[in-house]
């Protein structure tokens, strides 16, 4: 059952609690989206982990290339400009 | 004990032992099941059934008065002295019984639990309004797993058909009704068959629709659990389920 054309991989996002975002939690293999829904409750959720399920098919995930990571993530090293911490904030706003 | 309470004690035996025994058989894929998102998906289940058994034996017990405890109920009877359904009892025999099984049997107590969440008995309605939350779950998953193999591929869905002949004979025990059950439901306790059975067909004929299966005619329903009269694997099953208990009396951890 595990044969990847019938049982394709799935990747798994929980939300913990309400107003944050759903993270990736792992993946899976199932046979179609709502077998993959109830798959990753059984299989992510037993211990209380979110309150809300995605799953995506891995192959429609699409990732930057990791020998491009040099030109894709260096030239905003130096730029701390965009950053925003160069402003004071006044006190009535308090923390931020 | 009242009368009303020694009928309403071997009624909730009844739905106690239906559950254990049905959460036990469901246990034993654990570690064997096709892969592996299901070997994490019928144990859970299994530990519902198993859970509510225990809130039912606990209650049973209080019923009964004798100070026997809810191992004492579960682990510590004869196979006589089990009043479960037959059906529950059935060896697993492979994926499809095994879906099917659970979606006969939670179909049944969707119903059965959503009455008794509102009744009278505020110990078996608090049981209830946790209880009806999991069953669903079930009904849904087994559902979608029936829906699947039956309008899969030639040989899911021969063997899905060959387990709904196998074991639609056994669905009518699940209605069966005794002095003791009646007693329930004139008291408002239980529900009765007319409250269940239209919702239990609804559910079962809207999965069997989608998955291309038919139903077979029932001339001979297959009963007798419920008077303890029960199929020869029962006895390999308590063998192995009350094991720890007979070699360890009391054994604790």
């Amino acid at each position: 059952m595990s044969d990847s054309k019938m049982m394709p991989l799935w990747e798994v996002f929980i939300r913990p609690r309400n107003g944050l975002n759903h993270k990736h939690v792992g993946s899976l293999h199932a046979a179609d989206g709502e077998l993959a829904l109830q798959a990753a409750r059984d299989v992510y959720t037993r211990r209380e982990e979110g309150n809300s399920i995605w799953v995506v098919r891995a192959e429609d995930i699409l990732a930057s290339d990791p020998d491009k990571s040099a030109e894709n993530f260096d030239p905003a090293a130096d730029k701390i400009y965009r950053h925003p911490s160069f402003y004071d904030i006044p006190d009535e706003v308090g923390h931020m | 004990m009242a009368e009303s309470q020694q009928h309403l004690q071997a009624a909730v035996l009844q739905i106690a032992d239906d559950h254990l025994i049905l959460g036990h058989r469901l246990s034993e894929w654990c570690g064997h099941a096709p892969m592996l998102e299901e070997d994490l998906s019928m144990p859970n289940m299994a530990l519902d059934l198993i859970g509510q058994a225990r809130h039912l034996y606990a209650y049973a017990a209080v019923l009964e008065g004798k100070g026997r405890s809810e191992d004492d109920l579960a682990y510590l009877r004869t196979d006589r002295e089990y009043t479960n359904c037959l059906m529950v009892e059935r060896g697993n025999t492979d994926f499809a019984h095994t879906m099917l099984k659970q979606l006969y049997f939670a179909a049944f107590m969707k119903p059965f639990w959503s009455f008794v969440e509102n009744s009278s008995d505020s110990t078996l309605s608090s049981i209830a309004g946790k209880a009806v939350k999991e069953i669903s779950y079930h009904i849904r998953h087994c559902g979608e797993w029936v829906i699947r193999l039956g309008d899969g591929t030639d040989e899911s869905a021969q063997r899905m058909q060959q387990a709904v002949d196998a074991l639609h004979p056994y669905t009518e025990e699940l209605f069966w009704c005794d002095d003791h059950r009646q007693a329930c439901i004139d008291d408002g306790v239980l529900p009765a068959e007319h409250v269940v059975r239209p919702q239990w067909q609804t559910t079962i004929n809207a999965v069997f629709d989608q998955a291309r299966l038919s139903t077979p005619e029932v001339t001979f329903p297959l009963l007798g659990g419920r008077e303890g009269k029960h199929t020869e694997e029962f006895g390999f099953l308590l063998a192995e389920l009350q094991y720890m208990q007979r070699a360890y009396p009391g054994a604790q951890w």
